[in-house]
């Protein structure tokens, strides 16, 4: 072995700045907001070279939406995503306060990362199917799916309709085209494009979107997803929110410092598009192109949601133990509910009154969901007969479970 | 009627089975123009069409997994995985995924996929084109299980399996594609034609999962076996000379314990055979679950003749295959106790 520095060096990737340093995003290049061409939804993605390290920008640092990505939304419509996003940031506070009253055993927060989940349900069809991680409970919300539903999933009680078999916000919502969600990162991304394979041989209209984490990336499934995405031209969207953060690995961990997630796509042929995915306008306008690509039967996208994992991994995560307890704060991209808040008041379709008014309306209903919620029990509470753990194992019981159940004593 | 090896029976199951169901697609590594390796898809792309039978890239875990988003989506997906020694990449998407979708969803979604992949040795296939991993998927909630043992079995288990609204995993021993091994492997091997389970209705017929078949009735002692092993089995028990009932598992999970149950009570002894290495294999199993329930009417200890618990080594190939002679000592054995 030869002495430090005289051989080959290996190089173990760190974040810009850990706990009692300040936060550092000095290497982070935020292009301005509008800079950005929007190309045509059918062009060839050998055509798109450059969009995996560009970054979609529509809302300038005053407010306004500018530039050929800027969606055009109605002012009612950005009014209902400010709600869900609202909706969404309040429903997880609830959630954690309840995690740590002991009511339930475990919470994952979505905060700063709203716009991600909202916009993009926005952008797609109510009957597009959504194959989610377990950040992306504003899918659900967006798609106005009873938040005493999910409370009662999180809290195992009578009202869940999983049966207690899944750890809190794994939800499964087939009637609202939410998949059920798999503890086992990854798995659902090549799924996703199954799916989307099956619509396409259906001669279906629907298309199909995925999203995994950053840190998932580095997962085979999502190679497998991408490969077969490419090849059979499947029509779905393949979201990364790149929250910066896999629990404690900084996302150079998933090869984050050396491209982008975004940049994957090229060596598939697929399109890849780098969004600032706290700007409400730019996540809409870009998951819409890719919505409407794969359902013109040009194929998938590859999108990358460029964000910041504000809350921690759940509740069983301390970051301030690896990151800088202060980061989020100084993450250049704002706060996505902050961010269209300013854009509605800047174009006076909104107010600082309207605004207060509306937090003070939200806190209220999802205080009466979870009193409804609680009124089917909490943490603790059986959620059905312990006979129904046997069931649904296959379509039939086969005798051993019957057998197994009658040992039980069920 | 029509004369068929296994190769043929189970692609007309397939065929069967593309004909009467639209939402049916087959596919999988060489599978579509080629036909398959092994030939079991030859002629479905030519009949049914590039969008129902069709070539993947060399990816196991992404053929399961979009296999499973298809049958989400609504169809009855059957994959191919070309060897069951190259089913391991999948792994996540069967077990975690696959045998678990129906339940963590409380009954919302489930993946009603067929798997099939040619599994067993005896055709100097090395260590990545012998093995029988039967016994990792027997142990998983969720899936099912199945091998046949004979062209007719295996057409009407495929059918059936493909109907199935739980994913199965459907292990075809390549060593009797063409013709029943019977484990003497100096001996020419005999062609399917001349054994009735050669003759095949050539139309739709199911044979039900959880099925075991006595395929030799006898009372002395029960052997319980399924796929390449039925047959070695048979050739054993005549030498052998004795009066042995054999059960071909066919489904190997979950089981038929009644038959396993009816037919160890008649004859108080069993020999458990199959051609997987012997720990924690599916013999184990079976063993136990005779011990369960049939306890008090054994007369001699359960034997277990099996592949040893090695790697299957290329050149000794036949030093591992448990061969005619080693289920004809087990007998010996459990006659004697």
């Amino acid at each position: 072995m030869s002495k430090p520095g005289s051989g080959l060096s290996l190089h173990i990737p760190e974040p810009p700045a850990r706990p009692g340093q300040p936060p550092d995003f000095s290497k982070l290049v935020i292009p301005k907001a509008g800079a950005q061409p929007r190309p045509p939804v059918d062009v060839p993605a050998a055509q798109l070279r450059d969009t995996p390290y560009d970054l979609i920008r529509v809302l300038d640092e005053s407010g306004r939406a500018v530039g050929e990505w800027n969606p055009r939304l109605d002012a009612a419509v950005l009014r209902k995503g400010l709600r869900h996003m609202m909706l969404t940031r309040a429903f997880d506070e609830r959630m954690l306060r309840a995690q740590r009253q002991g009511k339930t055993s475990f919470y994952i927060k979505s905060t700063g990362e709203e716009a991600v989940s909202v916009a993009q349900a926005y952008a797609l069809d109510a009957r597009d199917m959504l194959f989610p991680s377990y950040r992306q409970q504003g899918l659900l919300v967006a798609r106005d799916w009873p938040i005493v539903d999910m409370m009662c999933q999180i809290y195992n009680n009578t009202g869940d309709r999983l049966k207690g078999r899944q750890l809190p916000i794994m939800y499964s919502v087939k009637d609202a085209g939410f998949f059920s969600i798999s503890g086992n990162l990854g798995t659902q991304f090549p799924q996703a494009v199954g799916w989307a394979m099956a619509s396409a041989y259906k001669h279906d209209t629907r298309i199909a979107a995925a999203w995994v984490g950053d840190g998932t990336t580095a997962e085979g499934d999502f190679h497998h997803a991408l490969t077969f995405a490419a090849v059979y031209r499947a029509p779905v969207v393949l979201n990364v929110v790149n929250n910066q953060w896999a629990i404690s690995s900084y996302q150079a961990f998933a090869g984050g410092d050396e491209t982008t997630f975004a940049a994957r796509a090229l060596g598939y042929g697929l399109p890849g598009l780098r969004v600032d995915g706290n700007d409400f306008l730019a996540v809409y306008a870009a998951t819409r192109w890719a919505a409407e690509r794969a359902r013109s039967n040009h194929g998938a996208t590859l999108l990358e949601l460029f964000t910041y994992r504000v809350a921690p991994h759940s509740t069983s995560d301390d970051p301030a133990k690896y990151r800088p307890e202060n980061e989020a704060e100084k993450w250049p991209l704002g706060d996505p509910i902050e961010r269209l808040k300013q854009h509605l008041i800047v174009a006076g379709e909104w107010s600082e009154e309207r605004q207060v008014a509306l937090e003070a309306e939200i806190d209220e209903q999802i205080r009466a969901a979870q009193r409804e919620a609680e009124a089917k029990g909490t943490l603790g509470t059986p959620p059905a007969s312990p006979r129904t753990m046997f069931e649904d194992v296959f379509k039939d019981m086969p005798w051993h479970l019957h057998k197994q159940r009658q040992e039980a004593g069920y | 009627m029509a004369t068929m090896n296994m190769i043929q029976a189970i692609n007309s199951a397939m065929d069967v089975m593309l004909s009467k169901d639209p939402d049916v697609v087959v596919f999988g590594e060489d599978v579509g123009y080629f036909g398959g390796v092994f030939r079991a898809t030859a002629g479905l792309q030519q009949k049914h069409g590039l969008t129902r039978v069709f070539d993947t890239p060399i990816c196991e875990a992404g053929i399961i997994a979009t296999a499973i988003g298809m049958g989400v989506y609504g169809l009855r997906p059957v994959a191919e995985i070309q060897f069951a020694d190259y089913i391991l990449p999948a792994f996540d998407q069967l077990v975690s995924e696959a045998s678990r979708l129906r339940y963590r969803s409380a009954g919302e979604f489930w993946a009603p996929i067929t798997v099939r992949t040619p599994c067993g040795g005896g055709i100097f296939g090395g260590q990545t084109h012998s093995q029988s991993p039967e016994s990792i998927f027997t142990h998983v909630s969720g899936l099912k299980t199945v091998m046949p043992s004979n062209p007719y079995d295996a057409k009407g288990l495929l059918i059936a399996a493909i109907e199935e609204d739980d994913p199965v995993i459907f292990l075809e021993p390549k060593r009797i594609y063409n013709g029943p091994f019977d484990g003497h492997h100096d001996r020419p091997l005999s062609s399917w034609s001349k054994f009735p389970q050669s003759e095949v209705p050539e139309g739709y017929y199911r044979i039900p999962l959880s099925q075991a078949a006595i395929v030799r009735e006898g009372s002395a002692a029960t052997i319980l076996t399924y796929g390449t092993m039925v047959h070695v089995s048979l050739a054993a028990v005549a030498e052998a000379g004795l009066d042995v009932e054999v059960i071909d598992l066919r489904t190997l999970f979950p089981l038929d314990a009644e038959t396993i149950e009816a037919s160890v009570k008649k004859t108080g002894r069993c020999v458990v055979v199959h051609e997987a290495s012997r720990t924690s294999g599916l013999g184990a199993e079976l063993m136990a679950l005779v011990q369960e329930r049939c306890f008090h009417h054994l007369e001699a200890p359960i034997e277990r003749v099996t592949g040893w618990d090695t790697p299957y080594p290329h050149a000794f190939e036949w030093n591992y295959f448990p061969g005619p002679d080693r289920v004809r000592a087990a007998l010996a054995r459990v006659m004697e106790g």
